[in-house]
């Protein structure tokens, strides 16, 4: 039984969760308050890392880049919901998906003009570079650092929806969106806030990922769709939803790779197992997700007074 | 001269089709065979795209994951071809059975949710297609696909060189363009758009209007297939890239720069996409960016895509009130 | 011997805390026109929307027709002759009110898995279509877009569509909601004709209407029925009184 792999994968499960925690949240409450599809999600996850990138670049300090960098994704959030997302609220739903689908595009090519076709990676600090060792097991700091990163801003969200007015007023919304307006609460500077921290929460995801994965163009657009099954699975609206959902998704996800073949190979001859298992692990979460549907259509944990 | 339609719309469309039916012929004559394969690809595309504005524009299900059943058409050409099974009538079998089953089982799934929820899933099950073929090393996974010789049928059927393929896609687009538009005018057509603007209503007055969905959302997806294995007979080559949702987006794109919810919508709107996607690419390598103002700036601005626009030039027409 | 088309036995539904439906036991005689009559938050709307099968109740049982319907949805119900009227109207606006009409005719005519001959081509629909848009006045109108109608021509077009279901029971929720003077009297005139052949369930707030038309009488106060009775004896009802018509009557 190779432990260091197990531990390894766990954790890999783990950071993979919390990423996908960053963008669904975001998602999560723009779907639930503003009950707006925004495909381009994902693109706040790209351009987050490319502010990054560019900050560490200009002043070699990785911390400053993630600085500025979420104070830009904040803009950036701020800036679409202001020009593009408030116009579409009244709007059909096919309507959100057009346009985010025309921003991804744009989005894209912007990052294209603006830096290039090829990938912009992002050096570490030497001292995040390193690696833990504890007995026999081996880990890079890095991607602890990830891991408490994660852990931390998902324990802010907690307390800011928990105990502050701002919170208050996002679950209130969540579950009532209607009500909230007739209580007079200046919805437009609610919703601006939800998008805008959204963005900046999808940037700091991809902020934390580029260092080992490279910025690149269109990085966002896969792991989008997984962050939409860790909304529906978690409920559409809910955080906390969304943080269990993304943990599970994203530790079933993982191990499913490394130990799908070893699982299967209990019930089947091993050549099956092994041409059965990469296609299957790779539609887990998906199937995962249709048996969700098929028996809680509201999610694991949908928002309190929703049906 | 009542035979003659008499609206503008009328006879532009019928001035297409017109156009589009010598084609072939018309290429070879000013030598541009380019634009067959250009027009090809359009028409395939058409096929995909009125099968979606059926569940989408009149149907009111907005799809995200229809890109799926393109591949999966494709892939039953491409599959057997693997084992040296050419015979076309298998092929066409294959993949109206598979997309049926597929889309009776997601399909079945995904119609119980509604809104946002609906979208997102049926981009999550195309996603599922996706990387389903994508592991399938055996079938070419990343590298996709290549397939030596086009689906076999009898002589006067074949779909062996670019003319003759022409004239299957043409002919099946023609099939598809009259049947869905006998559809929508149909006790089961007006059960789709009647419970696209009033679901409640709909089930008020008797209808289970989940059952009529399903059915609807696997005629729409057989109909797609039929465009992913003429597709995949064009390139003679068949990677899983055929699927993803960015796929399904464009497919969107297409059904509404035509005017969704018409029935010659999809197709001015397929070949205005491929016609603008070629030249867009020409002039310059940045052109998504184009395309991206395009769509974000017909959403905003744009009423009806272009059979609006006809219909509005057919009012004018008419005379002003 | 009454008949009872419709019998709802201790029907209970609560939201959270709040008890929308408490016991409620009715039964509604065949051929009668039965009103509902309540103060507002009384739960008059839940208790149609658990007749028509849109709201699940907690406990209790639904009868229409001597056969249990409790478990049926709102489709089946409507299928099995129960046809409503919504109180916030509810058609398909783009369409036309024939078209609406003949969506009405062809719910409760068979099955509509037929995907080749057009609708419109369809006489026999399209003449019984006519014949309740021409019930409720609206068929000199039939080609009109429903959403360019009236407020009150759209309520018309709510009962036209619930009478073409060929329904054994209508369940009028506020027919003449939002309706002026003359519309609202057009429609008791209409609902006056139907006495005897329907039976009718109403809820309704217009108690000129009510009194007019009602040949039994059921209040509702906070979920639950405090009487069932001719109209001259509810008029008469203290417990009534005081709890619903008060001071002046609406």
């Amino acid at each position: 039984m190779d432990w260091n792999l197990l531990i390894t994968q766990l954790l890999n499960g783990l950071q993979l969760g919390l990423l996908l925690f960053l963008l669904a949240s975001g998602l999560t409450l723009i779907f639930g308050i503003m009950d707006f599809i925004n495909l381009s999600h994902g693109s706040f996850y790209m351009i987050g890392a490319y502010f990054c990138g560019t900050v560490v670049a200009k002043t070699g300090s990785f911390l400053a880049g993630i600085l500025f960098g979420l104070v830009g994704m904040f803009a950036v959030g701020a800036l679409v919901e202001w020009f593009i997302a408030r116009k579409l609220y009244r709007s059909d739903h096919l309507d959100h998906v057009l346009v985010t689908f025309g921003l991804i595009l744009i989005f894209d090519t912007l990052v294209h003009l603006i830096w290039g076709a090829a990938g912009m990676a992002i050096p570490l600090p030497d001292v995040l570079n390193g690696q833990l060792t504890l007995g026999n097991l081996v880990f890079p700091v890095y991607r602890l650092l990830i891991i408490l990163a994660g852990l931390l801003v998902a324990a802010i969200l907690f307390i800011l929806v928990t105990r502050t007015r701002l919170g208050m007023l996002i679950r209130a919304g969540a579950s009532n969106r209607t009500m909230v307006e007739a209580l007079g609460i200046n919805i437009n500077r609610l919703f601006l806030v939800v998008f805008a921290l959204g963005a900046a929460m999808a940037g700091l995801a991809g902020m934390l990922i580029a260092p080992i994965t490279e910025a690149s163009i269109g990085m966002g657009n896969d792991i989008i769709i997984v962050a939409f099954v860790v909304v529906i699975v978690g409920g559409i609206g809910s955080v906390k939803g969304a943080f269990y959902a993304a943990l599970i998704l994203g530790l079933i996800d993982t191990m499913s790779r490394s130990y799908l073949d070893v699982v299967l190979s209990l019930a089947m001859p091993v050549t099956y197992a092994e041409t059965a298992a990469p296609a299957l692990s790779s539609m887990l979460i998906y199937i995962l997700m249709a048996a969700v549907l098929a028996f809680r259509p509201q999610g694991l944990f949908p928002p309190a007074g929703m049906k | 001269m009542t035979w003659l339609p008499q609206t503008i719309s009328g006879r532009v469309y019928t001035a297409i089709l017109l156009i589009l039916a010598p084609a072939p012929f018309i290429f070879e004559w000013i030598n541009q065979p380019f634009y067959l394969d250009l027009l090809s690809r359009a028409l395939i595309l058409a096929i995909a795209v009125v099968s979606l504005n059926l569940i989408l524009g009149f149907g009111g299900m907005i799809s995200l994951g229809h890109a799926a059943y393109i591949g999966i058409g494709a892939y039953c050409v491409g599959i057997p071809s693997y084992y040296d099974y050419y015979n076309g009538w298998l092929h066409l079998a294959l993949a109206l059975s598979v997309s049926a089953g597929f889309a009776l089982v997601t399909g079945a799934i995904s119609l119980r949710t509604k809104g946002v929820y609906f979208i997102m899933i049926t981009m999550a099950f195309s996603q599922m297609v996706y990387f389903t073929f994508l592991s399938l090393e055996e079938y070419g996974a990343d590298d996709g696909l290549v397939i030596y010789s086009r689906s076999e049928f009898p002589e006067w059927l074949t779909m062996d060189s670019g003319t003759s393929l022409y004239y299957w896609i043409f002919a099946l687009l023609l099939l598809s363009l009259f049947f869905v538009h006998r559809l929508v005018h149909s006790r089961f057509g007006r059960v789709i758009v009647g419970a696209k603007f009033n679901e409640q209503r709909m089930q008020a007055l008797g209808f289970n209007t989940y059952r009529y969905r399903l059915v609807c959302y696997v005629i729409s997806a057989m109909m797609c297939s039929l465009a992913g294995m003429l597709l995949g007979n064009f390139t003679g080559f068949i990677s899983p890239d055929m699927i993803g949702w960015a796929r399904s987006g464009e497919l969107i794109f297409m059904v509404i720069i035509g005017g969704s919810a018409t029935f010659f919508g999809p197709l001015v709107g397929t070949i205005a996409f491929v016609l603008l996607e070629e030249f867009l690419s020409l002039i310059t390598v940045y052109w998504h960016l184009i395309f991206g103002i395009m769509l974000v700036a017909l959403v905003l601005f744009g009423k009806g895509g272009i059979h609006g626009w006809l219909s509005r030039l057919d009012r004018k027409g008419a005379g002003d009130d | 011997m009454t008949e009872h088309l419709l019998k709802i036995r201790d029907l209970n539904k609560h939201f959270g805390g709040i008890v929308a439906t408490d016991n409620v036991n009715l039964a509604v005689e065949k051929g009668l026109i039965h009103a509902i009559i309540g103060p507002n938050g009384a739960g008059k709307t839940t208790l149609i929307a658990q007749l028509s099968g849109q709201v699940k109740p907690d406990s209790g049982e639904i009868e229409f027709g001597g056969h249990s319907i409790t478990g049926y949805s709102t489709a089946r119900r409507a299928r099995e002759g129960l046809a409503r009227s919504f109180q916030i109207t509810s058609v398909v606006m783009p369409m036309t009110l024939l078209q609406n009409v003949m969506l009405a005719v062809q719910g409760t005519s068979g099955h509509s898995f037929r995907f080749w001959a057009p609708v419109s081509t369809d006489s026999e629909m399209a003449s019984a279509a006519m014949a309740s848009l021409a019930a409720v006045g609206l068929d000199d109108r039939a080609d009109r877009i429903a959403a360019n109608v009236s407020h009150g021509e759209q309520r018309q077009l709510e009962v036209a569509m619930a009478l073409a279901m060929k329904p054994r029971m209508l369940l009028l929720d506020e027919p003449m909601a939002g309706m002026g003077k003359e519309e609202g009297a057009k429609m008791v005139e209409i609902l006056n004709h139907l006495k005897g052949e329907m039976t009718i369930l109403l809820v309704e707030h217009d108690m000129d209407a009510v009194f007019s038309l009602a040949d039994r009488l059921s209040v509702l106060v906070n979920g639950h029925i405090i009487a069932t009775d001719t109209v001259e004896n509810i008029r008469g009802n203290h417990d009534v009184q005081k709890a619903y018509l008060g001071d002046g009557h609406a």
